[in-house]
């Protein structure tokens, strides 16, 4: 069984990106669960879902130490979230910093040492999706960008992305979608 | 057949829609909204609604059961101590067709005030509760619960917790079934709870529950999983089963419960007499534990697994079996990202003009506007349940009174979804018992904080058809309000004067801030957007001290996300220097 955590701040997409992932995975057969935690309606806190697949998940939740991959939407976030990886996992982190509101005051800035640190102790795969977001002419897909690269994981080897894409992403925005998970996947590992 | 990923509180949707419910109505509230928000689609087998509050929701419910049809109500934990009243006496009556009384715990307070544990109120008010694990169970167990609730003529209480409303798993679609009411006719003796008929229902509600205890005895809602060679026997419930499932794998048998009031205490005496250790794996109360222990059947529990905050598998694994995966904590010092009102909310300038004043108490109430107790606003003296916020005023206002203090001025503050649940009543005692509390309502347009829900005031209901628009300031002034000030929040100095005008008012004076949640679908959105001249800019921070998301300091001055702005104006209204302007 493979546990993940999909992580970053309110209103980044997290959520489209864990539907199109887990119904991927149901296509190919897998028993599936996803968690999320929803209910401050508001944008910008921290947010979190879960994903775990295999022959048979028993839990709908992890805890400390048990996931085998993170992905972060954000930099920061991947080492809010880290101890729930167990050491060694792989975390695949978007280089893309969001400022929280409690530095707006610029008295603090920014936590420097985030990227060394995950990549001192986990498989850390570096991914600059804003950049290629920015690419298409719309930060928001930066979700979708991430998911292609993921993509190339060997766990995901095989999904049929393209087919849930389409059913996941309102007609309008399908072809800026389909074309942010191909620039992900493109991306180099 | 296709499988379906469902979350538990679509499976319970779709569970009930199989199950023939015709009524439902609830009030919104975190875990348990989705049930409802999936409901509409099941239109025109179902009547669904949006109640005012989860009282009327009960009642809704109740009442289309007496009228034979199978109904339900759904609320999060806290919704249940508003609606206990009816449900109580509910219990004593006994049902006319199902009726089934949702209840979405908290454990972990993810998104609520308190994690109280309903399982109590099922004991309690003596009502019989089906507990569900997972999507699958959702779907199945809601039917039972009707089944269960027309066969032994009793409410059934349908306990979820947040990781189970919010987990998706997969579900099998089912066709749903036909089913014939019966004719209605008067029944007084059973449903006019006069003290005569409430006490022969109250000896006859033992009797069910005598029967639904052999019932649980024997029903395969209860389950046994048996390990060969187990030496641990687990009694467990709900997603802690689960839970517990992975921790114990097969160096454990399970006792798993669907039926977990009355529990089926023969059995577990059964179960518990086969293993050396007997332990009950539940999350808060030892709702189960205390029973099985009174029972005289020795188990392990709450010593290990403690009753605050949710479980989860790796949790149980450590506290009990005392194992620690090994894992990294991050060393750096991360800033937190706490919720705060989105750029251009409403809801800011109402509590920035009151946050100017250290006489000014401000006692506030549940929804988005909670926000405004956070830094830098500072703007709440006190948050407790729906409703409290008028009335928790009128209290500290009578105390000053009666101290003789004239220094502090007392403000009520609640939004428009929050005024129709129970702030209603509050607004009346203020003018009953006479006090100088100054009720405010922060009337965007919407119930905000649980994601966008209509209700008497937004002109539209859950079904999507348009509804009647119940006017605050009318109701307001019918009540007795002879000055019912309506300002535009984005104005500040219209706040600020509307302010002054209600404590200067000699009778009564209400305030209304009107203008809608940004985040409601359709609603005219500004497409203005603000910039800070940062030659201008002298970095005195005063804008800073609204809590915009949108702005923040950089390199030394007041700087704008133009991607975040919201186009309030209000930091353009506060900056003493005219730095910031349109863009
Ligand atoms: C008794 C009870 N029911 C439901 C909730 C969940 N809940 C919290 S805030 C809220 C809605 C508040 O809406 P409104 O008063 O319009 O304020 P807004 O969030 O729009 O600012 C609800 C339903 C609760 N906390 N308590
Ligand atoms: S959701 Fe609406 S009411 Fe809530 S903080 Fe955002 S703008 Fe304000
Ligand atoms: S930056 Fe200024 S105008 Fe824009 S939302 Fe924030 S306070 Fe309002």
């Amino acid at each position: 069984m493979t546990s993940m955590l999909i992580v970053g701040v309110g209103g980044q997409g997290a959520i489209l990106f864990s539907k199109i992932l887990t119904e991927a995975l149901v296509e190919k057969g897998y028993d599936v669960k996803m968690s999320e935690v929803h209910g401050m309606a508001q944008r910008g806190g921290s947010v979190s879902t879960q994903v775990r697949f295999g022959k048979k998940v028993l839990s709908p939740i992890i805890g400390l130490g048990e996931a085998d991959i993170l992905v972060s939407l954000e930099e920061m976030e991947s080492a809010r979230y880290c101890s729930y990886l167990k050491p060694g996992a792989i975390a695949i982190i978007n280089r893309y910093r969001l400022l929280p509101g409690s530095l707006a005051d610029g008295k603090e800035s920014y936590p420097e040492g985030i990227v060394d640190f995950m990549s001192a102790h986990f498989e850390t795969h570096l991914v600059e999706a804003a950049a290629a977001a920015q690419a298409l002419g719309n930060s928001r897909c930066m979700n979708l960008v991430l998911l292609g690269a993921m993509s190339n994981l060997e766990a995901f080897k095989d999904l049929d992305w393209e087919t849930v894409i389409r059913r996941s992403v309102p007609q309008r925005l399908l072809d800026l979608n389909l074309k942010a998970f191909e620039a992900g996947r493109a991306l180099p590992w | 057949m296709p499988k379906h990923l469902y979350s538990g509180n679509e499976a319970v949707a779709r569970g009930a829609y199989e199950a023939g419910v015709k009524v439902c109505s609830a009030y919104p509230g975190t875990p348990s909204t989705e049930i409802f928000e999936s409901l509409p689609q099941y239109e025109p087998a179902l009547y669904c609604e949006w109640a005012p509050n989860e009282k009327v929701a009960l009642e809704v419910a109740y009442g289309a059961s007496i009228a034979n049809v199978r109904s339900m109500c759904a609320m999060k934990h806290v919704g249940l101590n508003v609606a206990a009243d009816p449900m109580f006496t509910a219990a004593y009556n006994g049902v006319g067709a199902g009726f089934v009384i949702i209840t979405a715990d908290d454990p972990d307070m993810h998104s609520s005030q308190n994690e109280q544990d309903n399982r109590r109120y099922a004991e309690f008010a003596k009502i019989p509760m089906l507990e569900p694990s997972d999507s699958l169970e959702c779907q199945a167990f809601i039917k039972e619960a009707f089944e269960i609730s027309e066969r032994f003529d009793v409410p059934v209480i349908f306990r979820m917790t947040t990781r189970l409303c919010h987990s998706k798993s997969l579900i099998e679609l089912h066709e749903p079934i036909e089913i014939e009411s019966k004719p209605y006719s008067r029944n007084a003796s059973k449903f006019v709870s006069t003290p005569a008929n409430a006490r022969r229902n109250h000896a006859s509600l033992e009797k069910k529950l005598a029967d639904l205890e052999a019932f649980s005895n024997a029903s395969p809602l209860n389950q046994e999983i048996d390990n060969p060679g187990a030496t641990i026997g687990v009694i467990s419930s709900s997603v802690a089963f689960l839970y517990a499932q992975e921790a114990f794998g097969d160096k454990a048998s399970y006792l798993k419960l669907g039926l977990t009031f009355p529990l089926p205490m023969d059995r577990i005496r059964q179960f518990a007499s086969r293993f050396e250790r007997v332990i009950v794996i539940e999350e808060l109360e030892p709702f189960m534990e205390t029973a099985i222990r009174a029972a005289g059947i020795e188990c392990e529990g709450k010593a290990m697994t403690g009753k605050i905050y949710e479980l989860n598998p790796q949790l149980v694994e450590q506290r009990v079996l005392g194992i620690q995966k090994p894992y990294v904590a991050c060393p750096i010092k991360l800033p937190a990202r706490a919720p705060s009102l989105c750029p251009g909310c409403p809801h800011r300038g109402f509590f920035y003009a009151l946050s100017q004043n250290a006489d000014y108490v401000i006692c506030g109430d549940i929804g988005c506007y909670t926000l405004g107790c956070a830094p830098p606003l500072n703007a709440m003296d006190s948050v407790v349940c729906m409703g409290g916020g008028f009335t928790l005023a009128h209290g500290m206002a009578k105390a000053f009174e009666m101290l003789g203090d004239k220094r502090h001025k007392v403000f009520g503050v609640l939004g428009d979804s929050t005024f129709f649940h129970s702030g209603l009543t509050g607004a009346s005692e203020i003018i009953y018992n006479s006090s100088s509390v100054i009720p405010c309502i922060l009337d965007n347009r919407i119930t905000g904080m649980t994601g966008q829900q209509d209700n008497p005031g937004t002109g539209r209901n859950l079904m999507g058809g348009s509804a009647p628009v119940l006017d605050i300031e009318a109701i307001l002034r019918s009540m007795g309000y002879d000055k019912v000030l309506v300002v535009d929040p984005w104005k500040l100095d219209e706040v600020k004067a509307a302010i002054k005008e209600a404590l200067d008012h000699e009778g009564h004076c209400a305030l209304i801030a009107k203008r809608p949640c940004l985040l409601i679908k359709g609603a005219p959105r500004t497409a203005r957007r603000f910039a800070v001249d940062t030659q201008v800019c002298k970095a005195c921070r005063k804008c800073l001290k609204l809590g915009c998301g949108a702005i923040s300091m950089k390199e030394g001055k007041s700087s704008i996300d133009p991607v975040l702005c919201g186009g309030c104006s209000l930091c353009a209204q506060t900056c003493p220097f005219g730095a910031i302007k349109e863009a």
